[in-house]
């Protein structure tokens, strides 16, 4: 018998970002309806309380002022609840004092993810790998990018990609390997070094984790450096 | 969809107070011009001024948004 795959589509360059309604973190939302006049950089996540995720939205807040003032909305999603996303950003303001500036769309039964092609199932049934679209302010799609579930994106290269789109945009120009807006040095730390430790599966590994000597924000959160 | 202005036995939300007392302020405006006011996100104001027309509260014309009477007794 001929074996029946299914083709699961996905949004490509040039397409108009897919039209959903949703409940996030600020509230209800029409996408891109509401969105329209202002770049949109929507990005998924594998799940809340994860600590990649954490690291990714804490760096996100902390540069939100930067997408702002190129007229970006960012915009979150992962397979969970509202009171899952609101329980975790209230969770990464109480132990870091950092507030997530920006709404993360409750997508539990995956609807939106699938419609944006955001599960990979090689990598993961259940959750969604790091998608991110980057979408004009007349709702096409001008960029994406996926990373896998255990690497972290590079913040400032999502934002150099904004310039070199608006760039393009504005002067009918191409931006080469490594263009910049202006000349930078971009800073990497020591904290930039350090790994994260899988989180704990079990309630007993939690308990245990946080003594376990790691740099923990909180049991599932936690980072060492490698020897 | 609501859980964001007015809850499903109509009572209105703080940011829905907060939005019709502007209106009643200024007469028209634009949810640009409510964003700039209010420093709320644009997606956000553009969301909750849907809902309220949606529920009668405020009427819609061109760009720009009013209260109706319905939206003036919800405040006095």
């Amino acid at each position: 018998m001929e074996e029946v795959k299914e083709i699961i589509s996905m949004p490509r360059i040039g397409d108009q970002a897919p039209a959903f309604e949703a409940m996030t973190t600020m509230g209800p939302i029409k996408f891109p309806d509401d969105f329209k006049g202002q770049w949109v950089v929507f990005f998924s996540h594998p799940a809340d309380f994860t600590p990649v995720c954490s690291t990714e939205f804490l760096a996100f807040a902390q540069m939100n002022d930067e997408f702002t003032k190129r007229n970006v909305q960012l915009l979150g999603l992962s397979i969970d609840s509202v009171f899952s996303h609101i329980a975790w950003i209230m969770n990464l303001k109480e132990k870091t004092g950092i507030e997530i500036p920006f709404p993360i769309v409750a997508d539990a039964d995956g609807r939106v993810a699938k419609l944006y092609g955001m599960l990979h199932p090689g990598e993961s049934s259940t959750a969604t790998v790091r998608a991110v679209f980057i979408i004009d302010p007349n709702g096409k799609i001008r960029a994406v990018i996926y990373y896998p579930l255990s690497a972290g994106r590079n913040m400032r290269e999502i934002l150099r990609l904004i310039d070199a789109l608006q760039t393009a945009d504005k002067h009918g120009v191409a931006t080469p390997a490594d263009w910049v807006p202006q000349p930078q040095v971009w800073e990497f730390t020591e904290e930039n070094t350090k790994v994260i430790v899988p989180p704990p599966t079990n309630y007993e590994e939690a308990v245990n984790r946080l003594k376990q000597g790691y740099e923990c924000i909180d049991w599932y959160f936690c980072k060492k450096k490698l020897s | 969809m609501s859980a964001g202005c007015v809850s499903p036995d109509g009572k209105l939300s703080e940011r829905a107070i907060e939005l019709l007392k502007l209106l009643d302020e200024k007469g028209k405006i634009s949810a640009s011009e409510v964003a700039g006011l209010t420093k709320r996100p644009l997606f956000q104001v553009r969301s909750s001024l849907r809902e309220l027309t949606e529920a009668g509260f405020i009427a819609c014309e061109g760009e720009e948004y009013r209260l109706t009477e319905k939206g003036r007794s919800a405040l006095y």
